[in-house]
């Protein structure tokens, strides 16, 4: 019955895993986002688990209290790690706000085509641009000869 | 414990702590500035001050060793402690310098290519930039180097997505999501190794990493560090968001980033694989980073090739770092004296050298509003300066004889060369790669010098604020490259106390 006593290591795994592959498979930007917050939550379970102490209570000093107590300290450095975590969602779900509003989708396949059509229209303005500057240099140098 | 230092409130001891609060304090601040340039002048002024701050550190390190500062006067291995010496003592003074020189080229770049009323969030997003860059250097707590890893990461992105061009918010994205994998995986690494050590200190680490090195977790501690590391410095199979990131951002920001934020991560690489795992036996025999060689060549040689097909002159630069970023690895997972010094003064040779060449492709933007080569045809006689500038800076990039680029180039081939026959081939790569670089570069000087002007003429040459700080660069990059007493002397020194060899 060891494996039960490293259940929590056991869903760490699979959650990384899972988390990761969201991330990395999915076409969805969103979920791609939601991916991401399994993988980080893996990880917090990770930190958590390892600070346990079995028949530990909770860290609190006191006078007169001689008791076994869990290992505080990965717990302080997991908060800063959800609040990363919260700042990291909040930055990718406004990204995808914005990415919405320029090229109405959220869909990984088609902002690729969005992106090669603007990529298109600016070459085509960048040329049509070229050209303009070319016939007005030429007409200005043929205007300007015949003022001479 | 440290009664005698808190007594008397001591500037000078205070400089470590000093480094990054005054960015951290700064950036909110900056928030509300919201007239005319004021978040700008505010930015530079808070850059200097860092600056300043970084110069005073080196001097000291330099002359009476290693710097130790307890935060908040908590001895480590329990409190955090700030601990500078001489390698990340040059980190910070690469990062806190571009960042000064690159601010009075950012405020007419700025103006163009930021909305107006985002530029208080964009220079404080600068700042907490700066403050997340300089702390993961400054700091000896692993935990640390997460968290300011992630201060810096979260600013870049928002820096990254902060311009005009829509394809800037599915670059910055992208590296949102890469990033914060590689962020992730150091955070894994970070706590195996906390799990298996009981401390967050990197010394205290080393030291009680010993009976325990040869275990399965503290393995997969350091192969998930190592992953999660060349995730955030870009290495060859892990690039994917550089070139989209480098291209579409704010030329201000392409020219703070690809200068600061991957030498940083190569400075945690170099951390990692020296300070912690360099002194362990079965670590030794591993050398983790020589498994980073073939990647590493494969970066240069196809960042440089890839560099030559580009059409856009900023997605170009940006494929060369690609390539640069190989070189730097192949120094350091040669691991020799020489290589190390090679690698660790590439960061500091590079980081002028890109930033140059990204300062000159932004004011060709300023001013043409382009950087597709097509239609840079002509430039060189339309912004003389700005051209010759970047004909200069790419010089360096190539590693011309007198150019920064050289001196970094010379220790590796030196170093390749003391690997016999496969060091001979490694050599010969990297001075096809080299030649791989004339190309690209030609290529940008072919379209600017002899082919005619589209005939705009209202495009007229870069203003002075930005063709000083280019110029600026490029001077160093000659300076650097025949005076060597600085650069390569310092690296040195890095390098041999990484390798425990002036111990």
């Amino acid at each position: 019955m060891q494996w039960l006593g490293q259940f929590n290591y056991y869903v760490f795994a699979i959650l990384m895993m899972a988390g990761i592959y969201i991330a990395m498979s999915r076409g969805n930007l969103v979920k791609k986002v939601v991916g991401l917050n399994i993988f980080q939550a893996s990880v917090f379970l990770l930190y958590i688990s390892s600070g346990k102490v079995w028949g530990g209570t909770a860290p609190i000093m006191a006078d007169g209290l001689e008791r076994a107590i869990s290992n505080p300290l990965p717990h302080v450095l997991i908060l800063t790690a959800i609040v990363v975590g919260i700042a990291t969602t909040s930055i990718g779900l406004a990204l995808i706000v914005r990415i919405k509003e320029a090229h109405g989708t959220v869909e990984e396949d088609e902002i690729a085509e969005a992106e090669i059509l603007y990529e298109q229209e600016l070459a085509k303005l960048d040329a049509e641009a070229m050209t303009q500057a070319r016939a007005d240099a030429a007409a200005a140098g043929t205007t300007g000869g015949k003022g001479a | 414990m440290s009664t005698a230092t808190q007594a008397g409130f001591s500037l000078l001891a205070s400089l470590p702590a000093l480094q990054v609060v005054v960015p951290m304090v700064a950036a909110p601040i900056c928030t509300f500035l919201r007239f005319r340039n004021g978040p700008w002048a505010f930015a530079l002024l808070v850059s200097a001050a860092v600056f300043w701050i970084s110069v005073m550190l080196l001097q000291q390190v330099l002359t009476h060793g290693v710097i130790s500062y307890e935060m908040g006067g908590w001895a480590p291995p329990i409190g955090i402690e700030y601990r500078i010496d001489e390698i990340n003592a040059f980190v910070l003074m690469i990062v806190s310098g571009i960042s000064l020189v690159s601010l009075p080229y950012a405020l007419r770049s700025v103006e163009r290519e930021v909305p107006r009323d985002k530029h208080h969030l964009f220079y404080a997003g600068w700042l907490l930039c700066l403050c997340g860059l300089l702390g993961i250097t400054i700091t000896g707590d692993a935990f640390n180097i997460f968290v300011f890893l992630e201060i810096s990461s979260l600013a870049t992105y928002m820096l990254m997505a902060s311009g005009r061009d829509p394809r800037a918010l599915t670059a910055a994205f992208q590296y949102l999501v890469l990033g914060t994998l590689g962020a992730t995986f150091i955070l894994i690494g970070v706590g195996l190794l906390y799990i298996m050590t009981g401390t967050l200190n990197i010394a205290d680490m080393a030291d009680r990493l010993g009976p325990v090195s040869d275990t399965t977790s503290v393995r997969a501690a350091a192969a998930f560090l190592i992953a999660g590391i060349a995730l955030k410095f870009a290495l060859f199979p892990a690039h994917f968001w550089l070139p989209n990131g480098y291209a579409y951002s704010p030329s201000a920001v392409a020219v703070f980033l690809s200068a600061t934020a991957t030498k940083v991560s190569i400075y945690v690489l170099l951390r990692f694989e020296f300070t912690v795992f360099g002194e362990v036996a079965a670590f030794q025999d591993l050398h983790f980073a020589r498994l980073l060689l073939p990647f590493a060549v494969l970066a240069f040689l196809i960042g440089s090739m890839v560099a030559i097909f580009q059409t856009d002159l900023k997605r170009l630069l940006a494929w060369s770092s690609v390539a640069q970023i190989g070189y730097i690895v192949v120094g350091i997972g040669l691991g020799s004296s020489d290589g190390l010094t090679g690698g660790i003064v590439h960061i500091f040779n590079h980081a002028l050298t890109k930033a140059a060449l990204f300062m000159a492709a932004g004011a060709m933007f300023l001013r043409i509003g382009s950087t597709r080569i097509d239609n840079l045809a002509g430039v060189g006689k339309i912004m003389p300066w700005t051209t010759l500038a970047f004909v200069l800076a790419g010089l360096s990039l190539i590693g011309v004889p007198t150019t920064a680029g050289f001196v970094s180039k010379w220790y590796l081939v030196l170093a390749a060369l003391q690997h016999g026959n496969a060091g001979y081939f490694l050599a010969a790569l990297i001075l096809f790669s080299s030649i791989l670089a004339v190309i690209y570069v030609w290529r940008v000087v072919e379209v600017a010098y002899f082919r005619e002007p589209a005939g705009d003429a209202t495009v007229r040459e870069a203003p002075l604020s930005m063709l000083v700080p280019l110029w600026l660069l490029t001077l160093a990059c000659f300076y650097f490259g025949l005076e060597t007493q600085y650069s390569v002397d310092i690296a040195r020194v890095a390098a041999e106390s990484l390798l425990g060899i002036a111990r």
